[in-house]
């Protein structure tokens, strides 16, 4: 009985991580052609760390824009990673979750910026947190925030 | 009210400085997204709740650092910066401060 209780168990997180693996693959590359696609609708308006504002005349209006992402990863790549924390080196799961992260954050704060008629966004900064779950799988899902000044030029 | 992450405002003089503003807001995540976020932990995506959640959280934050600057009777709020921090278990704050300035 306790044999089967624990069978069970095991058979339980490999259907996990199986399904895990379909629905997180899927849910990638679903999100990275959404993204491809929206950076080239929105490539026109250009995001810039710099501080200082090129002259322009008339001087242009600035207002702050905003663009936030919540991104977590699947169960497959948690575990893989979790693998990966026992020798060392690079987890490219996160990696592409960062990635996704800030790409999505960026494509808002530029939607935000095309919704009111600016043609750039300058001193562009980004603030990443991790949202902990708690427990062991703590890391896994991220807070990406990309925030700057758009630039609205005048008639 | 002019906002900006910038130093100046551009084609305008800062003609005074009123010192540091700043808003904030203590969150904490709710039932039903938790069971959505749990979910989503196993299949990977989005959690859109969460990302509302913030939103809505960080916009509270920046209406609270523009009453304290219309108090102190400024028209422009620069050098705007963003952060988050988590105080608590499944808690976080968000806060936003800038310098409140006059412009003419």
């Amino acid at each position: 009985m306790e044999l089967l209780i624990e069978l069970w168990q095991v058979l339980f997180v490999v259907l996990l991580l199986i399904l895990a693996f379909f629905t997180g693959g899927f849910a990638e590359r679903r999100h990275y052609k959404s993204i491809i696609r929206r950076e080239d609708e929105l490539g026109d308006i250009a995001v810039v760390c710099a501080k200082t504002l090129p002259p322009m005349h008339p001087a242009p209006r600035t207002t702050l824009v905003r663009g936030n992402a919540v991104i977590s990863i699947d169960y497959f790549k948690r575990f893989l990673a979790r693998l990966r924390m026992i020798f060392g080196g690079r987890i490219h799961s996160y990696e592409s979750l960062m990635d996704r992260a800030r790409r999505e954050a960026i494509l808002r704060m530029q939607y935000e910026a095309h919704v009111i008629g600016a043609s750039m966004i300058f001193n562009m900064r980004f603030e990443t947190s991790s949202i902990s779950k708690g427990g062991k799988n703590a890391v896994g899902t991220v807070e990406v925030l990309a925030f700057g000044t758009a630039v609205i030029p005048r008639e | 009210m002019i906002t900006s992450t910038l130093e100046t405002v551009p084609g305008r003089t800062i003609r005074e400085h009123l010192g540091i503003v700043q808003g904030s807001t203590v969150r904490t995540k709710h039932f039903g997204r938790d069971l959505m976020a749990g979910l989503k932990n196993i299949v990977g995506g989005e959690l859109k709740g969460y990302t509302e959640l913030l939103g809505e959280a960080r916009d509270e934050a920046f209406d609270r650092m523009l009453e304290q600057a219309k108090a102190k009777g400024a028209n422009a709020i620069i050098n705007i910066r963003y952060g988050t921090s988590s105080v608590a278990q499944g808690a976080s704050e968000i806060l936003v401060y800038g310098s409140a300035v006059i412009v003419e």
